[in-house]
């Protein structure tokens, strides 16, 4: 099983969530954060005064899909979520050594 | 049936019976009360409560960051409910009360001598009591300001005490007592010297000792809720009528002109800002429109009712470009601290309003015309020494208060109190529980 982690731009996620159940994935968690990279942050003006906001919104997708599908997953959110602008983000794969579902107890690729 | 009618008769004719009576008890008074007077400054004075609560503390609390926002808060409220029993007490009379030229007697504390058909002028004076109350109230909230982030609650409460009784009971004698000013013949409708005069010096020498934010200036945090400020500010605009057109101590012909004036020159300062903001940055913003409409309005302050519309028009227009400068003057060149600019936009804007009240009073102008014998030239003479006086006094009292209540209950939050928020250090709270 493969954790997929996305932090893509805010306003992608509807385009990333509707790309993902396309594909047949049945859930994701979703997180508001913060962060930076090579989009620097931005400059901010009040009462004449310069303010530099150096962490952007973000949203972090977290899916954990199995082995086969994982490969398929990255794409489809990175069509999905590209503008091909600075600052559309990144994905990172983990391995995931378990996964249980709570209300079953079911654990492994059934729990997915 | 017939009972119902005989209940009604009898509750009837008692009426009539006491109106009878009071008619012979209450023989009208020397100063006939005038009801629509009384009306007006009693719905005044709810406007200008309304401008501190919440008016003022929405102002300012969206222009602080998140954590410290209920300190802001609980400033403006706290300073509110005190200075209203220090009115009470002494504070009052030491303003109203016929004293001196310098300041007034003892003789009204607590309310002494007033009982509930005590006139003053054809108002009640329990109702010019109570709207005066409001002004005492907003002024020291207005320096609040200055200080946010950084303050020991116990400061905010000891130096405000103080100053309303050192600095704002004088100064509103000299003004609005029958002091010295008023007897020189400064022009002062609403509050140019007595509010927003001192406000702003005061707020200035407070910065000077009690120091910037931490991170100031290089580290800035921008407001952590604009919308909040300009709910704020909308509040403001709209209680503002009730503290310029009711300083008209009546429900007239000039109330209406000042209601007028002020709100004209609140809109051009505002569209000043805007045109300012857009040409500097290409991004007029929400922040800048509702600073400017505050110039606006406390620059027309002491000239509401005196000058005419085209008055209130070239008042706003000065509001919104000389506290845009002013703005950027204390903060950069001067590096003062003043964190929400009461002195650059309260100050600035009253110090200026009560200079230009002695040009566009003139008839020529639009105004209502100048006192006789005198000219614009004399009478720029006349409110320059008012500015002077206010100023001074206000500086030399407020550095004393400032260095007694650092002696007393120390001035700076600490670091620690400081990183963790105001909020939570100081009142236990966190306005933000999400």
């Amino acid at each position: 099983m493969k954790l997929i982690m996305a932090v893509i731009k805010p306003f992608k996620l509807d385009a990333v969530r509707t790309s993902l159940t396309e594909l047949g994935v049945e859930g994701m968690t979703v997180s508001e954060v913060k962060g930076f990279g090579r989009q620097k942050g931005q400059t901010e003006i009040y009462r004449g005064a310069e303010y530099n906001v150096e962490f952007v919104p973000k949203v972090r997708l977290e899916i954990v899909v199995d082995d086969e599908r994982a490969e398929r997953v990255v794409e489809a959110v990175r069509d999905a979520a590209q503008t091909g602008k600075i600052g559309d983000g990144k994905i990172f794969v983990y391995d995931i050594e378990q996964a249980v579902r709570i209300r079953t107890g079911e654990t492994g690729n059934d729990a997915l | 049936m017939s009972g119902i009618k005989y209940r009604c008769g009898t509750a009837l004719s008692g009426i009539f019976l006491a109106m009878a009576t009071m008619l012979i008890a209450f023989p009208a008074s020397a100063q006939e009360l005038n009801g629509a007077n009384t009306a007006w400054i009693l719905t005044s004075t709810a406007l200008v409560l309304f401008m501190t609560l919440p008016g003022l503390a929405l102002f300012y609390g969206g222009l602080v960051q998140a954590k410290n926002v209920l300190s802001v808060l609980m400033h403006c409220f706290a300073i509110a409910c005190m200075a209203s029993v220090l009115w009470l007490v002494g504070v009052y009379s030491l303003a109203f009360d016929e004293g001196n030229g310098l300041v007034g007697g003892l003789g009204k504390m607590m309310l002494s001598g007033v009982s509930f058909d005590t006139v003053s002028g054809d108002i009640p004076e329990s109702v010019f009591f109570m709207f005066q109350m409001t002004f005492a109230i907003i002024t020291p909230a207005l320096i609040v300001g200055a200080y946010v982030e950084r303050i020991r609650f116990s400061a905010v409460l000891l130096i405000s005490a103080l100053w309303l009784i050192f600095v704002y009971a004088p100064v509103c004698h000299w003004v609005w007592g029958g002091g010295f000013l008023a007897g020189m013949g400064v022009m002062d409708f609403a509050g140019g010297l007595v509010v927003h005069a001192t406000a702003g010096t005061s707020a200035l020498v407070i910065v000077k000792v009690l120091g910037g934010r931490p991170g100031y200036p290089s580290q800035l945090h921008p407001p952590h809720s604009p919308g909040m400020t300009m709910i704020g500010a909308s509040m403001l605009w709209v209680g503002w009528f009730g503290f310029n057109a009711g300083s008209a101590l009546a429900a007239n012909g000039s109330a209406g002109m000042a209601m007028a004036v002020t709100h004209i020159s609140a809109a051009t300062a505002s569209l000043v800002w805007i045109f300012i903001e857009w040409k500097k940055f290409g991004k007029p913003s929400l922040i800048g429109v509702v600073t400017g409409m505050v110039a606006g309005l406390a620059t027309i302050t002491p000239a509401s009712g005196f000058v005419g519309p085209i008055g209130g028009l070239c008042i706003g227009l000065l509001g919104g470009f000389v506290c845009y400068a002013a703005v950027g003057i204390v903060k950069e060149k001067l590096g003062f601290d003043d964190s929400l600019d009461v002195f650059a936009v309260h100050g600035v804007g009253g110090i200026l309003g009560t200079l230009a009240a002695a040009v566009f009073a003139s008839e020529g102008l639009g105004g209502v015309g100048l006192a006789d014998g005198m000219t614009m030239a004399s009478q720029l003479g006349v409110q320059a020494s008012g500015v002077a006086a206010t100023v001074v006094w206000s500086a030399v009292a407020t550095l004393i208060i400032v260095y007694i209540a650092k002696a007393v209950c120390g001035l700076r939050a600490g670091d620690d109190e400081m990183d963790e928020g105001l909020d939570l250090s100081y009142h236990g709270e966190r306005d933000y529980n999400f």
